[in-house]
């Protein structure tokens, strides 16, 4: 599951903020916004884009770069917000730990 | 308001008559009213005239007494009358009323210095036959452009690159620096143009060609050493008040009536009242209107116009107007452009004329002299907050400058800060006010060619701003720093410009700015910052300034940037959205991959994510019509061949 996450993530990134564009050198560590990937608007093509592909609600608090700011940071957003609604238990993302 | 135009043979053979006029026919729409030369051996001007002053004498290009100078000149120089009697006291014999011949007579006293006594907008060249030199000039702040190009044994210049181009032979290649500049500063910066080997005048620069030798020196600086401190409000806002009337009074001398664009802002409105207060004739004045509320400021115009009771006109323009008109507009600007609103102002220009007007004033140069614009609010608040990056709330402000901007209303601190660049080294750069702007349109680079990419490596355009600072700009205050980038760069080389001139002349019709009197404009740095831009309220000093000349509602009101649609101008999930097929056509993988500037693939992914609709940021948008704009420029000036655009050397 996690892998098949990681391409749709790592595909919509490349097609839709690089245009194609430098996809090998994309590492999954890497900063959306250091690297200038994303910008204001970009943020919130990313959020519609996770809302309609992985069917969660991202919360605007959740609107962080410890959430949305990488590959790998997405990954982890996305496991604790599937595995969050399984459980149907109320945890609010704040309070995570900052590695989250 | 003209056209000029001028060859210079320096192997000494005779400029031929027939290539001058072929060159001069380029810049008809910059005056139809009459053309003229002027051969003497291996020097000729030409001049495409629209009269505005002294229309039945003002004739060029034009000689003085013994025939030993001659100038064609482009402009207006406002204070003629006064620089005139000046003259006329001195033992000068006028033969018209004209103010080119003010200029001529003020050359024959003063040499090149003359330039020092005008006020106006200009660009002319003189031919003085006794010395052998050629003097050209460009007014202070750049509101008239003239393009020059020195290639092997010939000096040509004009005030549109095209009809430089219409020399036959000369290179047509584009500047692949310029257009790293372009795609970061939204300009390329002068001499640099984006066609290898023509070069701009910088504004405030002169140029003088003798005896072989081409010398370029800078004549006039904007400096803010000399703000005081001490000036008080009061002071400060009577001065202004008492300068742009003046300024105002001056730019309505003309033969021919004066309208005002009338935009629903303050600066215009403010401009229209200074209009009213003192002249007592029935004023019409012009604005744009959009089908897209988003855009549109109709409802402030009305209430502007009926405050100052004017004959108001106004142009409606749609998505499909703009994208219509896009090819016309950059035939115009003669350069790439990242958003499309220049092409509204080409609609307004036409309507100017169709209403038989050929002169309007506006209110231009005011948010760059005075602090008006958000990027000068946005640097106050990223050094409030860079002062303490921890801060929750200070981030917040941002949020209060871009009230009309749905994406910074959503982001969190973290992310404000990552895209607003407050981090220490962000803090010492000095572009400090500029970095986001900058570093945003930056991205767009990803969309060149592997070709241009590895063609730039290693250019460095903020060095080649760096390069151009004067000495003096690290000690200025972030203000004033902010105020000279946008004065010296964005304002001649895309607001008047882009948006100004070539837009205005593309229908005859010539802006006057009182904000950009020079002797403003030298006020106006001395203002104190914290008097231009009180707390978070820009402008404050003008809304002192102008008391009850305007409506408090304009003045009140939000500032909205004057923007118009972007890529919805040309495609996107309207289906109302007329297809245009010039866009098809220059975007497709097959043009792009021959015209070799962009990646075809980066190129179809974009206007893929256009025809889905899902282009909505700021960066997409630019990236589309900065695209487009580009191949606009290769189609219509190197490879020639969009139909009915031919400058009579098409291939």
């Amino acid at each position: 599951m996690e892998q098949q996450h990681e391409r749709q993530l790592r595909q919509y990134v490349i097609d839709n903020f690089l245009f194609g564009q430098g996809g090998s050198d994309l590492k999954n560590e890497d900063s959306f916004t250091e690297r200038g990937i994303v910008d204001s608007t970009g943020v919130l093509e990313l959020v519609a884009f996770l809302e309609e592909t992985f069917q969660v609600k991202v919360e605007d608090e959740d609107l962080i770069p410890a959430n949305l700011d990488s590959i790998n940071n997405l990954l982890l957003y996305l496991k604790k917000k599937q595995s969050l609604k399984k459980s149907n238990e109320f945890i609010r993302f704040e309070e995570l730990p900052e590695s989250a | 308001m003209c056209g000029i135009l001028g060859v210079q043979l320096l192997n000494g053979e005779r400029v031929d008559r027939t290539l001058l006029n072929t060159m001069i026919g380029q810049l008809h729409h910059r005056g139809p009213d009459a053309t003229g030369f002027y051969i003497d051996g291996p020097v000729g001007f030409a001049h495409a005239r629209l009269s505005i002053i002294d229309l039945s004498g003002g004739h060029q290009p034009m000689h003085n007494e013994d025939q030993t100078v001659w100038i064609t000149f482009n402009g207006e120089i406002f204070n003629y009358i006064e620089l005139r009697n000046d003259l006329i006291q001195k033992g000068h014999r006028f033969r018209t009323q004209s103010d080119t011949e003010v200029i001529i007579h003020l050359y024959e006293e003063k040499g090149e210095d003359c330039v020092q006594y005008l006020n106006g907008q200009w660009a002319f060249a003189i031919w003085d036959k006794k010395r052998d030199k050629l003097f050209m000039s460009r007014d202070r702040l750049g509101v008239r452009p003239l393009f020059y190009s020195l290639t092997a044994g010939m000096l040509l210049f004009g005030s549109e690159i095209k009809a430089l181009l219409a020399y036959p032979g000369l290179t047509r290649e584009i500047d692949l620096q310029a257009l790293d500049q372009l795609f970061t500063f939204w300009v390329t910066l002068p001499p640099r143009t984006i066609f290898k080997g023509i070069s701009e005048l910088p504004p405030g620069h002169s140029l003088v060609s003798e005896r072989g030798q081409v010398t370029i020196r800078s004549y006039w600086n904007i400096d803010y050493n000399s703000s005081n401190d001490s000036m008080s409000e009061q002071e400060a806002a009577a001065t202004l008040l008492e300068l742009l009337t003046d300024a105002t009074k001056i730019r309505l001398r003309s033969d021919v009536p004066v309208g005002a664009y009338l935009s629903g802002g303050l600066d215009s409105t403010v401009i229209t009242a200074l209009i009213k207060k003192v002249s007592v004739s029935r004023l019409k004045t012009f604005s744009i209107s959009f089908e897209d509320k988003e855009f549109d400021e109709s409802g402030f115009q009305q209430e502007a116009s009926s405050f100052l009771q004017t004959d108001h006109h106004a142009v409606r323009c749609s998505t499909q107007d703009i994208g219509r008109v896009f090819p016309d507009v950059i035939w115009h600007t003669e350069k790439p452009i990242l958003r499309t609103a220049p092409a509204p102002l080409f609609l307004l220009s036409k309507l100017v004329r169709e209403q038989g007007y050929k002169v309007v004033l506006t209110g231009e140069g005011s948010d760059e002299m005075l602090g008006g614009y958000d990027i000068f609010k946005e640097a106050k608040i990223r050094k409030f907050w860079g002062a303490f990056p921890e801060s929750k709330i200070r981030p917040l402000l941002l949020k209060r400058l871009y009230p009309y901007l749905e994406n910074i209303q959503a982001q969190s601190p973290a992310y404000l800060k990552a895209f607003f660049h407050v981090r220490r080294e962000d803090q010492l750069s000095p572009f400090f006010s500029h970095l986001p702007r900058w570093e945003l349109t930056s991205k767009l680079k990803m969309f060149f060619s592997e070709d241009v990419k590895s063609e730039l490596k290693g250019s460095d355009v903020y060095n080649d701003l760096r390069e151009r600072l004067p000495s003096n700009y690290s000690k200025w205050d972030g203000f004033s720093q902010a105020q000279f980038l946008e004065t010296m760069y964005l304002l001649p080389g895309y607001i008047l410009s882009s948006q100004g001139d070539r837009m205005a002349m593309a229908h005859s019709v010539e802006g006057r700015f009182p904000f950009l009197d020079h002797r403003v404009v030298e006020f106006a740095a001395r203002i104190p910052p914290a008097l231009k831009m009180k707390v978070l309220n820009e402008k404050y000093i003008l809304k002192q300034a102008v008391g009850n000349l305007v409506p408090e509602s304009i003045k009140k009101r939000p500032k909205q940037p004057y923007r118009a649609p972007d890529v919805k101008s040309f495609i996107g999930g309207d289906p109302n959205v007329v297809r245009h097929e010039y866009v098809e056509e220059l975007l497709s993988a097959n043009r792009i991959q021959k015209d070799g500037i962009f990646n075809p693939g980066a190129v179809q992914n974009l206007l893929e994510k256009a025809r889905k609709g899902r282009t909505i940021g700021i960066k997409d948008n630019m990236a589309f019509v900065g695209t487009l704009s580009t191949q606009l420029v290769v189609d219509q000036f190197i490879n020639r061949t969009i139909k009915g655009r031919h400058d009579g050397t098409a291939t």
